[in-house]
């Protein structure tokens, strides 16, 4: 695959879908180029949720916006059909009509931006989703730990595919990067986009697992360059699972891969999101460091499970001035 | 604009700060703010009120008393009664009142944030998050300091009564700077808070008030310039403290030269900010908005000149714009934004025209296409491009949101180019390799380096600059020591009337001149050098027969030996353990002709044989004390609230001019010099016009003790003549002078042009054979100034 010839420009229109990253050639001299200074990156993410705040009209909107980018997600074991179906109902009218009246909101249709399940779960949410434009998003590869076989891998995401995932949330393996071993990591990631066919890939990259920023920024690079629709934080199984540090880091590189190449890569930060306070310093954290394309659901996403509540919650209150419960609001 | 519209576009919207109580505060003081003076509030005698307005919008927020002659008089006075019950209520009752005042900061921490950003026009982000637990933290700090005073700091006493002038940048937390840790000390204040930004400094005497603070231990006088020239004028004040514009500070130590009066001032910059092609540049790139876009530029310590690399420098420029494109100006209350208003028209004029000229010289200029409110008082954040050092905007202190650009190719040349200025507070560094950033931190004539970072602070750690930029620390042990003396000092006496040295008109011969003619010469660069001028001036005894000559030196002279020390720059990096060795050698040769120096004090003063040779073994003593601190002074690693330290490092001076009492002038001679070389300063000494056969004596010690050539350079001829040529050299980091009030005066005058650190005697005498006046780390403190070199860390 060879870098584009024809790039997007870097701002189209915001009615235009952003085209998919084709990938380039592995560039081992950029990824040992990279530079990540924590302390630095650390002392941007405390200041970055208190050089921004939007208060009342502009802090609904803003969280109403949230709400398109959230991959509403399960993940669990004990996930059944009847679990899944209550997850679609809900992301097809993720909040209470009453609340969205006021707001203005009556005549638009607010959905999440996907559902995101194990690949055992597509066919119910897709049955489920049917009409919304919602589409299925399948974790895949072996998750959490990506330590199945390659080739049954691949099968896993083929199936996922033809079971109707339209996004596939890809585990890399970890020890790749742990062992420097770019090339091998290149190498999956580009089999796995290969696989997916139409699907768009989400690279996870388990930066809980990676131990430094430094690697999280190499891992990030390399996975684009491997042709990844999306960068993504975590499974939400590791220890540590989204931060604003790494995500700040992984959309520095997002950032830099446009500069070089002209294609845009999404960002989906996952694990640990649950309010609507934090999912703002992520959406200033976009708008800041890559602009307000990153702010919508075509190259941003939240994974997340109890973020939507406290979203509601907040809504609400803007709308009635009391501060609301958790049970006001229909559960996933 | 309605939900749907602002969810559409997403832009920010408001986000007011309430200011309601500030405002009701305001309301409650709209009669206008007296002076705070003596516990309790009092009308001026000049009956002057003068107004503050909120950069912002124009509003004003209050008037304030324009302090005179008289109020200021009355607030020294009821600081200097209060003193003494405030010395004596001891390290801990002191404690507990500085620990009240921390407490009641953070208890009315939103008030004293919401005015200060009223008053200065910062961005309340700043004030709430930066600046106001700066100021709780300095409180806390110092109370620690206060309970610690008597185990830590027994050998020193308060110095009195502290005059005290701040400036509008940081007004709150240039008070607590001040304040803190001249209440820990024992001292008594009068402040002046700046004309700008005089309400939380009125918000903080209340404070005061509150907390029961005793009466006339903070005294806060507000008003302009000329109150401020009350304060350093009045002869009753001890110690004068002040931050602001090198002009004003330059004029601070004309104006108190020969008072006697200790004095730190805190000044201007022109800080490098250095970004390596290894640098994480995007962190960088953030750096350089905390360095010059933090408080609109208006920071004496901005990184307001960027080095990059060649390799890089385009890329940076790249990143640093679009990065500028995000920046949000606009008023200070509202929480989303990340640039406020300047706090004075006066203030934006002088930005303008520095950029027109910048421009007019070549600059390139760049802003961001953001939206700045035309109706108050801002400046959008400005690149200046292809910048030549010689330009204006590369040397001049902009004090404003204007970053100006220059790139270098080596190391080297960065270095060169950062310490191509007058002055020297602070540099940022940025490399991922710690390699060079600790290569090149030392070699930054500046007095805080920030590796990775810029612009942090904290109590714990001394703050102050190098060359023009000011002398004394403020934080940390070496801040505190700023408001001390040290207790052995306080019974020097006053010389006994001078009396010229008699000389026999008639030429007379003393019977114990030489035999054979010796010629003394000067000693410039490790060689013996005839004086300039070609003249010499007669040495003689008690009599006033002549025992020899010694050469006129004059301003060439001088010049040459300033040359010569500036060519050893190699002796500052020359290991303690080396410089050790020498000092021991020089002690062990001078034992070998211990009878003869013995001999020459006994000719030249008249001493007793026996406390001629006591001199002489005491300034071997002496010898081997700095020998022994040579490798032992060492800095302190602080640590700071960060994931990284901060390594306060004691750096040479630099060059050093030393006048040489005429008392003991072996023993001074030696206890001046040893110290300043035990440190790595490389010296110029003008020993005693009276006796200076014991200094030319020397050279042929020193020439045999392998000490390299211009680390110590003796110049003779009429002392104060001389020392007069060293205030005036710019070359010249520091000047010690020991003799008459009138020449201290003169040192501290003529030093102002280039604010060299200066050390005189104010015609105290010393006790030269008493260790515990003449020896010690007094001296070794004198002889360096301390660097402290931030370092975050974390991988």
């Amino acid at each position: 695959m060879s870098p584009n010839t024809a790039p997007l420009p870097l701002s189209p229109s915001p009615d235009r879908p952003a085209g998919r990253n084709p990938g380039m050639a592995l560039d081992l001299d950029w990824v040992e180029a990279v530079r990540v200074n924590r302390s630095a990156v650390e002392r941007r993410c405390a200041t970055l949720p208190t050089r921004r705040s939007v208060k009342k009209d502009w802090q609904a909107a803003w969280l109403l916006r949230a709400i398109t980018c959230m991959d509403l997600t399960t993940l669990s074991g004990d996930d059944t059909p009847g679990r899944v179906r209550r997850l679609c109902a809900k992301a097809r009218q993720p909040v209470r009509p009453e609340i969205l009246e006021p707001l203005g909101f009556a005549d638009r249709r607010l959905t999440v931006g996907a559902v995101c399940v194990y690949h055992e779960m597509v066919e119910t949410a897709c049955a489920a989703l049917k009409g919304s434009g919602i589409p299925v998003a399948a974790v895949s590869t072996g998750f959490p730990a990506g330590l199945s076989p390659f080739d049954l891998k691949l099968r896993e995401i083929e199936a996922s595919v033809a079971a109707g995932a339209e996004e596939i949330d890809i585990v890399i393996t970890r020890g790749h990067v742990l062992t420097g071993d770019w090339q091998a990591l290149y190498a999956e990631v580009k089999a796995f986009r290969a696989a997916a066919g139409p699907a768009h890939v989400k690279a996870i990259l388990g930066t809980g697992d990676l131990s430094t920023l430094r690697n999280v920024a190499k891992a990030s690079l390399v996975a684009m360059m491997a042709g990844a629709d999306f960068i993504k934080t975590s499974t939400g199984k590791e220890p540590v699972n989204a931060t604003l540090p790494v995500a700040l880091v992984m959309a520095r590189a997002i950032r830099d891969y446009g500069e070089r190449t002209g294609w845009k890569v999404g960002f989906k930060p996952a694990g640990g999101i649950s309010t609507a306070k934090e999912a703002l310093s992520y959406l200033f954290l976009m708008r800041e460091e890559l602009g307000p394309d990153w702010l919508r659901p075509e190259l941003f996403r939240f994974g997340a499970s109890s973020l939507l509540t406290d979203i509601e919650r907040q809504l609400e209150h803007r709308v009635t001035g009391r501060y609301s419960a958790g049970y006001r609001h229909p559960m996933s | 604009m309605s939900v749907a519209e602002i969810f559409d576009n997403l832009e920010y919207g408001p986000a007011p700060e309430d200011a309601a109580t500030a405002e009701a505060w305001l309301e409650s003081h709209a009669a206008g703010f007296d002076l705070f003076i003596d516990g309790g509030w009092s009308a001026s005698e000049t009956g002057v009120r003068f107004e503050t307005r909120c950069p912002a919008d124009g509003c004003v927020l209050g008037e304030f008393s324009q302090a005179g002659e008289a109020d200021i008089d009355r607030a020294v006075k009821a600081a200097r009664r209060a003193q003494t019950g405030w010395r004596k209520l001891g390290g801990h009752g002191r404690a507990r009142h500085l620990y009240a005042l921390a407490r009641l900061i953070q208890k009315h921490s939103r008030l004293f944030a919401v005015l200060e950003s009223l008053d200065n026009g910062k961005t309340i982000r700043e004030s709430r998050d930066i600046d106001i637990p700066l100021v709780a933290r300095h409180f806390y700090h110092h109370a620690g300091w206060a309970q610690l005073m008597e185990r830590e700091l027994g050998e020193e006493e308060p110095l009195g009564v502290c005059g005290q002038i701040i400036p509008w940048n940081f007004p709150l937390l240039m008070l607590a700077w001040k304040v803190a840790p001249a209440l820990a000390a024992g001292n008594t204040v009068v402040l002046k808070p700046a004309e700008f930004t005089s309400l939380t400094a009125l918000l903080f005497a209340e404070i005061c008030r509150e907390a029961g603070l005793p009466a006339g231990v903070v005294n806060i006088v507000t008003g302009d310039g000329e109150t401020g020239e009350a304060i350093v004028r009045h002869p009753d004040i001890d110690k004068l403290a002040f931050t602001g514009s090198t002009e004003v500070g330059r004029r601070i130590r004309e104006i108190t030269a020969g008072s006697g009066k200790s004095l730190t001032l805190e000044l201007g910059g022109k800080s490098p900010f250095i970004v390596f092609d290894d640098a994480d540049l995007d962190s960088a790139v953030e750096g350089v908005v905390d360095a010059i876009w933090f408080n609109q530029g208006q920071v004496c310590c901005a990184g307001s000149r960027l080095l990059a690399q060649e390799g890089i420098a385009e890329q940076f420029h790249t990143k640093l714009k679009r990065r500028m494109e995000n920046l949000r100006i606009g008023h200070p209350l509202d929480k989303a934004v990340d640039i406020g208003a300047l706090v004075d028209p006066v203030q934006r004029a002088r930005i303008v025209s520095l950029v027109e000229a910048g421009v007019a010289e070549g600059a390139t200029l760049w802003q961001a296409d953001t939206p700045c409110p035309t109706d108050g008082c801002f400046y959008p954040p400005t690149l200046l491009t292809g910048v030549e050092p010689a330009s204006v905007v590369a040397q001049e202190e902009i004090f404003g949101p204007v970053l100006v650009a220059m790139d270098f190719r080596t190391p080297e040349e960065a270095v060169a180019l950062a310490n191509n200025t007058r002055y020297g507070l602070a540099a940022s560094v940025w490399t991922e390799s710690i390699n060079l950033a600790l290569d090149v931190a030392p070699k930054l004539q500046a007095g805080v380096v920030w590796v990775n970072s810029t612009n942090l602070f904290d109590a714990a750690c001394g703050f102050g600059g190098y060359r023009e930029s000011g002398f004394g620390r403020e934080g940390g042990l070496e801040g505190l020591r700023a408001y001390l003396k040290l207790r052995a000092e306080a019974g020097m006496k006053p010389y006994p009337p001078n009396k010229p040295a008699r000389v026999e008109a008639s030429g007379k011969r003393s019977k114990s001149a030489p035999e054979i003619d010796r010629t003394a010469k000067l000693y410039i660069g490790g060689k013996q050098a005839r004086p300039d001028s070609g003249y010499s001036l007669p040495v003689s005894d008690p009599s006033g027969a002549v025992v020899a000559e010694v050469g006129a030196g004059n301003r060439k002279d001088i010049r040459n030996a300033v040359e010569a020390a500036r060519k050893a720059a190699g002796w500052a990096s020359v290991s303690g353990h080396a410089r050790a060795q020498i000092l021991y050698y020089i002690a062990e040769n001078l034992s070998a002709r211990e009878a003869e120096f013995a001999r020459r004090i006994e000719v030249q003063t008249g001493a007793k044989p026996k406390h001629a040779l006591e001199e002489v073994r005491t300034s071997i003593d002496r010898l081997f004390s700095y020998a022994a601190w040579a490798d032992k002074f060492d800095g302190a690693v602080h640590s700071p609230p960060l994931r990284g330290v901060a390594m306060a490092m004691h750096e040479p001076l630099g060059i050093l001019g030393i006048a040489c009492p005429h008392e003991a002038p072996l023993l001074a001679f030696v206890s001046l010099m040893a110290p300043a070389v035990a440190m790595g300063c490389r010296v110029v000494m003008i020993p005693s016009e009276r006796h200076p056969l014991c200094a030319t004596d020397f050279y042929q010690v020193l020439d045999t003790s392998d000490l390299p050539g211009g680390v110590v350079n003796i110049v003779t001829g009429k002392r104060d003549e001389l020392t007069e040529v060293l205030a005036g050299h710019d070359e010249v980091a520091g000047l010690w002078y020991v003799g008459g009030a009138e020449g201290s005066a003169m040192v501290e005058r003529t030093s102002a042009t280039n604010l060299k650190r200066t050390w005189v005697n104010n015609g105290l005498a010393r006790e030269w054979f008493d260790p515990k006046q003449a020896e010690g780390p007094n001296f070794l403190r004198r002889a360096t100034q301390v660097k402290n070199i931030w370092i975050p860390y974390g991988e």
